[in-house]
């Protein structure tokens, strides 16, 4: 029989393989309760039989077999598992579910209020019809935003004294969207109502991130959050077209037309529901499946650089300006949006203390890139800006234009030093996250003072 | 003598069924008794059992059940169901008829099968 302290050197060893076995997905937790269950009794048969604790557990680990021939043999039988499933209610009963339950009911309670918020105003004589479109525009993020946000806080037990700030900030959009900019209406009105959701995106950070808003760490799962809820909110209205359009079909066979009731009830509610679901679902699924956007990014990053550098070899050579339409500007914007877009998901997913790699010089001429076709194209309108005027729309498009370019530049300062050994990628994540507030005070401003400085226009 | 690994892979189902016909077992002991059935000629990978009874389980040809052992620990017990012993009548038949064919190989062509360890004609 082994002694004391030989069978407590024994568990440490059976510790240490348990662990070994934990690490393959294929196994889990109750195979490996089977398995050392085996172990432990060849391990007692061998050292009846004289062995001494060490060498039975060393002959019995061989008798059980290679740790990879096992697990390729168990992922053979479930290779299920090697796919990471999303479980919202998870099997195994030591997990408390409660927590589960109650968080469904919570989310699919607000994503109801939601879909009858967005037909409150009928009640109150505004029907959804054309001539209240811009009603329904400015008001969008306001039917939405606050249930999300009052989610989060709910989650995240956000401060008292957060909350207020919140509610402030939620009842001034509403006043904004409902006076200042209807009372003004036309192009400024129109550029409120299109940036009032991304000054209140950040409201949503706020309660998203909770206490960790200040930290660098808290707005990065921020920005990963409204990406991948980005993603999952389109797949969601993938479905629910292919779901309208089946509904419509079957009942128009009975002679039954439904349009109307898909029209101003299913889509603007689903629509409205369908945020909540979605970003309950991201919260989820988090820490179960591969982030979707890091791996768009992967494939788009090269992409997006290539054309860039084609663009610009194209344009020197041929000698060609670039056009001074009116949509050039915004489509510049746009463009610069979706390199900062591609170089923050990167960052998102990138292991800061990783060293410098071939898809960094791929970010790096990206970003390059970019920075030296906005500037060409800045060059083209800049020179004959005054010509135009400055319309609200192009103080807009051009306030956008030199924050993304402001970011970009420094981001590539930084990224730079880094690849050159000389900073560290933490304080490009820095930069990255810091730099979260200039866009929503510069929506802010297009929403508040616009209305005010473009009275005319 | 070693045993071909696709033929200790085909011949598993119906050993293990076989086995568990006998009465309900666990891995352990269900390994213990293949070691015995074949003096010792059938070495099996142990870990190698469980994803066969894994497979099993899932086409319901064994059940299983948690139990807890003498030792105070969970263990893994395995019954034959019904499906099994079907699954297992039609496993005999065809290790039969293969079995049947192979002798009638041996015989017809006069094939010296080594019946002692050592090779005939040395």
């Amino acid at each position: 029989m082994p002694t004391h302290s030989e069978s407590a050197q024994l568990d440490v060893q059976i510790d240490q393989w348990r662990n070994f076995l934990r690490n393959r997905r294929a196994i889990q937790a109750v195979d490996v309760v089977e398995l050392e269950d085996h172990l432990r009794e060849q391990i007692s048969n061998l050292t009846e039989s004289g062995l001494a604790a060490d060498e039975a557990f060393l002959v019995a680990v061989k008798r059980i077999g290679r740790l990879d021939a096992l697990s390729n043999e168990f992922a053979r039988e479930h290779s299920e598992r090697l796919w990471k499933q999303l479980v919202l209610a998870p099997a195994d009963a030591a997990e408390p579910q409660g927590g589960i339950t109650r968080d469904a009911i919570v989310v699919f309670s607000l994503a109801l209020a939601a879909a009858l918020l967005v037909k409150l105003p009928v009640l109150f004589g505004i029907p959804m019809v054309n001539a209240n479109e811009e009603f329904y525009l400015r008001n969008a993020s306001l039917f939405v935003l606050p249930l999300l946000t009052a989610y989060f806080a709910w989650k995240r037990n956000v401060a008292p004294a957060t909350l207020r700030w919140l509610a402030v900030v939620f009842v001034a959009a509403g006043v904004f969207a409902n006076v200042t900019l209807f009372a003004h209406g036309g192009t400024a009105g129109m550029l409120g109502a299109l940036h009032l959701p991304i000054a209140l995106w950040i409201a949503v950070g706020v309660a998203y991130a909770g206490a960790r808003w200040k930290e660098v760490a808290g707005r990065m799962d921020f920005i990963r959050f409204s990406g991948e809820l980005f993603i999952y909110y389109v797949l969601i209205a993938l479905g629910g077209g292919v779901f309208t359009g089946f509904m419509m079909m079957i009942f128009e066979a009975i002679g039954i037309t439904l349009q109307p009731f898909v029209q101003s009830w299913l889509i603007p509610c689903g629509a409205a529901g369908a945020v909540l679901v979605a970003s309950w679902l991201v919260e989820a699924k988090q820490s179960v499946i591969e982030n979707m956007v890091p791996v768009l990014t992967r494939l788009f990053t090269p992409l997006f650089a290539v054309m860039l550098v084609a663009f610009l070899v194209t344009m020197l050579w041929t000698g060609r300006g670039v056009g001074i339409q009116r949509e050039v500007l915004i489509g510049f914007d746009l463009l610069l949006a979706i390199v900062v877009a591609l170089l923050l998901y990167s960052v998102s997913a990138r292991d800061p203390r990783a060293p410098a790699g071939a898809f960094d010089v791929v970010q790096i001429v990206l970003i390059v890139s970019a920075l030296v076709a906005d500037l060409v194209a800045l060059w083209a309108i800049g020179a004959r800006i005054s010509d135009f005027g400055f319309s609200a729309n192009r103080v807009a498009a051009l306030g956008e234009n030199i924050i993304l370019l402001v970011n970009l530049s420094w981001s590539a300062v930084v990224y730079i030093r880094f690849l050159r050994g000389r900073g560290s990628f933490t304080s490009l994540e820095r930069w990255q996250t810091g730099y979260l507030p200039v866009y929503a005070a510069w929506a802010a401003i297009v929403v508040i003072a616009f209305p005010l400085v473009f009275r005319n226009s | 003598m070693e045993i071909n690994k696709d033929l200790i892979a085909a011949s598993s189902t119906p050993i293990v069924l076989a086995i568990l016909v006998e009465g309900d077992s666990y891995g352990y002991a269900i390994l213990k008794r293949v070691r015995e059935l074949s003096g010792g000629r059938m070495e099996w990978t142990d870990g190698m059992l469980y994803p066969v009874m894994h497979r099993l389980e899932r086409d319901g040809e064994v059940k299983a059940r948690w139990e807890v052992a003498d030792n105070g620990r969970k263990r893994k017990y395995y019954g034959i169901t019904p499906r099994g012993r079907t699954r297992l009548k039609d496993e005999h038949k065809q290790w039969q008829a293969v079995d049947a064919t192979l002798r009638g190989i041996w015989s017809t062509r006069s094939i010296a099968i080594p019946s002692s360890p050592l090779p005939q004609g040395a």
